[in-house]
């Protein structure tokens, strides 16, 4: 079938199987920050954005994205000229190896749009359906809310 | 410190990791995110049964389906017996596993495998294979696996190393040092604590995988997530027999390791089946594959009996181990020695010692190398009797460790008595900051005035607990890490090493060592790392090696690339090389005040005088193994009423030395920690009667989220280690062997009640509370 949707602000039209899970569909396209953890929606690695709203790309299937806005982290920043919020995680240290933080950075980015002054509390609700295993998740909080004070401070572009 | 940090990015500072731009830009560094045209897909078929043997395979409609390129099993598969386990030579583990073999010992035991052109296609291949099974009773306990009688596991002929096939024994240790026996008998105050673990899993958020493919030139290449890509390649060229020579190991960015990817485990299915078709092959366990088929930290059941004089100084220890190593004997013996070998000697003051333990065969999963590596186990029942008997002397449980731990300028018995898997080596403590992590850790929870305070909030009850431990830092006579050092034309570096960093950030630790002794910032150091063809070898990244192993081989690679640069220096302002001292990319005559830049010095190497390539590979094996030592504080609270535990702080004070990177050292403790916390309160996989794994995802197999951490506190607290690079010990594994002990004895501080089989669930605390009967 036909699919058109909006990937990282370019437009795609292409064929693809009804049945094809969008993570597998993004993965084919290129965005290979999209992870596979678990398949079941149970770890938070292949999250992207919907719309704005953060999705397990591995519970949906590609019709699903049709007419759709689709960001995964690729859209949001590069090596050479990140975002502040994958800044603030490269400063707190909440990289470990690094296969969790696609989809930390892209729930943590979906809390940050909503509110600029999240909690420690906030953070931790927000990033609960993404598993690390590395870090304790203590320098990922701290990342999240760096980046909160660096966007109130109005370094966020 | 005695470090000099006058360099931006070197020792003691924490600077952006090097992969860590390309990580947070979630570029394609990963294993499966290389997109290789043409590659089949590889799939295995598991076993249903706990036990049985194979009578025949019928792949007859599975090679009629569309896509099905090849199809391995033991009938067309040569037999040759290894371990999974990827460890030195010799290698410790028994020969006890073949690829396809004619007998199942699990449930999910490999009995085939396909490669298919798409993943439906070798799903349906798998799905139309006939097995025929001939079923034996299955053996789920190292109990019943010991009972007289028992059905015997590894009963093929060809198996080599188990230490009693017939007794389902894969290996055994008894190291006895003065006559504990007698000793403990005769203790003005002894203790005893009889701790278990169940089976848990690493659950690295990457599944294992790997692509093999050719190259150009037509050589064997496995891309694979691994912690030893150089064990990789000389077990895959054995067991599917090439010539190692034709094999390129890579590992790039991997997914989280912990142990779990020091096996080798879906390398030679997918060398093989890309052998047999000519294709590149892509493997992936899928995370239901990753819960039972790849490895998991050995269930053990610990005993530890303590004597000691009524002021507290130990007399006699003894410890016995029942350690079940499941299906096959991967790190059986190692992780066994490992239980006494990285907990007795904290200990050292006792005459009298005896370690004994067995590790068993059972029809269960297999287990492996996790963080910890058997200390986590021993510590769990050690630390949990240090309470006990602090509790019969009347004393504080901080003060009693006070007296026993070991000191610098000390040794212990142990070190020389228990290697791994064979004697061990002697050595001396050179560093311990223990007394102050210690301080450091009781002031920061309060031990003083909350403990023993029983704080009461509702149903919640409140309790202080502590433990002590140590690990190691590498294997002594076993590990060797080799680095090349190059200096560029430009007065830039490229090092070149053979270690593998998991994500724990050695890449970066290892260009801060060289960067330090170079007088460069740290992006002056290029590191390549973990590939067999491009890099000098490595043992790999475990038994928390990789800082104090490969660092000490960068740092002798730096210093003699650093004498180089000197002597070229020497030649062009005409003076003695011990005049001239490099320091922020410039060398400088102290008499003259003469100097020249780094890159002057490159290009004049390079193209103008006396050419030559400034560069130096060198190696360091593992004389001694100097210990990590860490304090383990935490506060719970208990609900008296549902058994629920909560974790409202825990506290960690760690001596590794010098931290070359502190935030990540950090980062090491407080994902170590929160493992344990997983450990003590919520991990354990299930089986059915009949072997099968009930939980096998992270839907039922709960790992803990953001919402589930508690506070964590990682202290550093330094030390210096004179065999160390700059001054450094290990941090990976030490801070994984706290929670257990720390978590239960704050229970019992709460409440009264000794949680020793872990995790500690809130039935299980009921039970012990007496709530349930």
């Amino acid at each position: 079938m036909k699919l058109s949707f909006e990937l990282n602000g370019i437009e795609h039209y292409l064929d693809v199987e009804p049945g094809e899970p969008l993570l597998s569909l993004l993965r084919r396209l290129g965005m290979k920050s999209v992870k596979e953890g678990c398949g079941t929606g149970d770890c938070g690695a292949c999250t992207v954005l919907l719309d704005g709203r953060a999705v397990r790309s591995c519970l949906m299937v590609a019709p699903q994205v049709q007419g759709k806005r689709v960001m995964t982290l690729d859209g949001l920043g590069t090596v050479n000229d990140p975002h502040p919020l994958q800044e603030a995680f490269l400063e707190c240290g909440a990289v470990q190896c690094g296969f969790c933080t696609p989809g930390m950075i892209l729930v943590a980015y979906e809390l940050l749009t909503r509110t600029s002054d999240p909690t420690p509390d906030d953070v931790r609700n927000a990033i609960a359906g993404n598993l690390c295993r590395c870090t304790g998740y203590v320098k990922i909080v701290d990342a999240v809310l760096r980046a909160a004070e660096w966007k109130r401070e109005g370094r966020w572009r | 410190m005695a470090v000099e940090t006058q360099q931006g990015g070197a020792v003691g500072q924490s600077v952006r990791k090097v992969d860590g731009p390309s990580l947070v830009a979630g570029k394609p560094l990963f294993t499966l995110d290389l997109d290789i045209p043409g590659s089949l897909v590889g799939a295995i078929l598991p076993s249903p049964h706990a036990h049985a043997r194979i009578v025949s395979v019928d792949t007859s409609a599975a090679e009629q389906v569309p896509g099905v390129r090849a199809i391995l099993h033991h009938g067309n598969v040569p037999r040759v017996p290894y371990t999974t386990a990827g460890q030195g030579w010799p290698e410790p583990s028994p020969y006890d596993t073949v690829l396809f073999d004619t007998k199942v010992r699990f449930v999910g035991d490999r009995v085939a495998a396909v490669a298919a052109e798409t993943e439906d296609a070798a799903a349906e291949a798998l799905a139309r294979i006939r097995v025929e099974y001939e079923l034996l009773p299955p053996i789920l306990s190292p109990e019943e696996a010991l009972a007289p009688g028992a059905p015997i596991i590894h009963d093929e002929p060809d198996a080599e190393g188990i230490y009693d096939a017939s007794h389902n024994i894969a290996a055994a240790v008894d190291i006895p040092i003065g006559d504990a026996a007698a000793a403990l008998a005769a203790a003005p105050v002894t203790a005893e604590a009889t701790c278990e673990i169940p089976y848990s899993q690493h659950a690295t958020i990457e599944p294992h995988c790997v692509i093999a493919y050719f190259d150009d030139a037509g050589r064997l290449v496995v891309r694979t997530s691994t912690q030893v890509p150089f064990h990789v390649r000389r077990i895959v060229a054995r067991v599917v027999g090439l010539d190692p020579a034709r094999i390129r190991v890579v590992k790039p960015r991997i997914g989280g390791g912990f142990g779990s990817k020091q096996e080798v485990l879906l390398e030679p299915v997918a060398a093989l089946l890309a052998l047999r078709t000519g294709r590149p092959v892509r493997m992936a366990y899928t995370r239901q594959e990753v819960f039972v088929a790849s490895r998991t930290r050995h269930p053990m059941k610990v005993t530890v009996r303590l004597g000691a004089t009524k002021d507290g100084a130990l007399h006699a220890l003894e410890m016995d181990v029942l350690s079940n190593t499941g299906a096959y004997g991967a790190h059986a013996l190692t992780v066994l020695s490992n239980v006494g070998s990285k907990t007795l000697p904290l200990y050292n003051k006792a005459p009298h010692v005896h370690f004994h333990g067995r590790a068993v065969y059972t029809n269960l999963p297999v287990a492996g190398a996790y963080r910890g590596y058997g200390a986590t186990q021993g510590y769990f029942a050690l630390e949990v009797a240090m309470d006990k008997l602090a509790e019969k002397l009347g004393l504080d449980p901080v003060e009693l460790r006070r007296r026993n731990y070991i000191r610098v300028g000390e040794t212990s018995p142990i070190f020389e008595k228990i290697g791994e898997g064979r004697e061990g080596t002697a050595q001396i403590v050179r560093s311990c900051a223990l007394e102050e992590c210690l301080r450091i850790g009781a002031e920061r929870i309060g031990w003083r005035e909350k403990r023993g305070q029983r704080r009461e909030e509702g149903p919640w009850v409140h309790g202080l607990g502590m433990a002590c431990a140590m690990q190691g830092s590498g294997i002594t006579g076993v590990d060797m890490a080799a680095a090349t050092l190059v200096m560029q034309d430009d007065g830039s570096f490229r090092l070149l090493v053979g270690a593998t960093d998991l994500g724990t950030g050695s890449d970066t630790i290892l260009a801060q060592i060289a960067a330090q002794e170079l007088g460069v910032p740290v992006d002056r150091v290029l590191v390549y790392s973990s590939d067999t063809d491009f890099t000098p070898f490595d043992t790999g990244a475990y038994a928390s090696s990789t800082t104090y192993v490969s660092g000490n081989a960068v740092l002798r690679a730096a210093s003699d690339v650093r004498a180089q640069i000197l002597d070229v220096a020497a030649a062009a302002l005409g003076e003695r090389a011990s005049a001239l001292e490099l320091a922020a990319g410039v060398v400088r005559s102290r008499k003259s005040g003469k100097s020249l830049t780094l890159s002057e010095i490159g290009h004049r190497a390079t193209y103008v005088t006396d050419q030559r390539q400034i560069a130096a590979t060198a190696s360091f094996a593992c004389p001694e193994s100097p210990p990590p030592f860490a304090a383990f504080f935490c506060e719970v609270a208990v609900d008296r009423e549902t058994g629920v535990v909560r974790v409202e702080r825990f506290v960690v004070a760690a001596d590794c030395g010098v931290a070359i990177h502190p935030q990540a050292a950090e980062g090491q403790l407080e994902g170590a920690v929160l493992q344990g916390i997983g450990h003590a309160l919520c991990e354990e996989m299930l089986f059915s009667p009949r072997g099968r794994c009930l939980n096998a995802g992270f839907f039922d197999y709960k790992i803990p989220s953001s919402l589930d951490a508690p506070a964590i506190e990682a202290i550093l607290v330094p030390s210096e280690e004179p065999t160390g690079p700059w001054g450094a010990k290990s941090i990976s594994e030490v801070g994984i062997n706290g929670p257990l002990p720390a978590i239960s004895n704050a229970i019992y501080d709460a409440v009264g009640a000794r949680m020793v089989r872990a995790p500690f669930t809130p039935e299980r605390v009921r039970f012990a509370l007496g709530v349930i009967p």
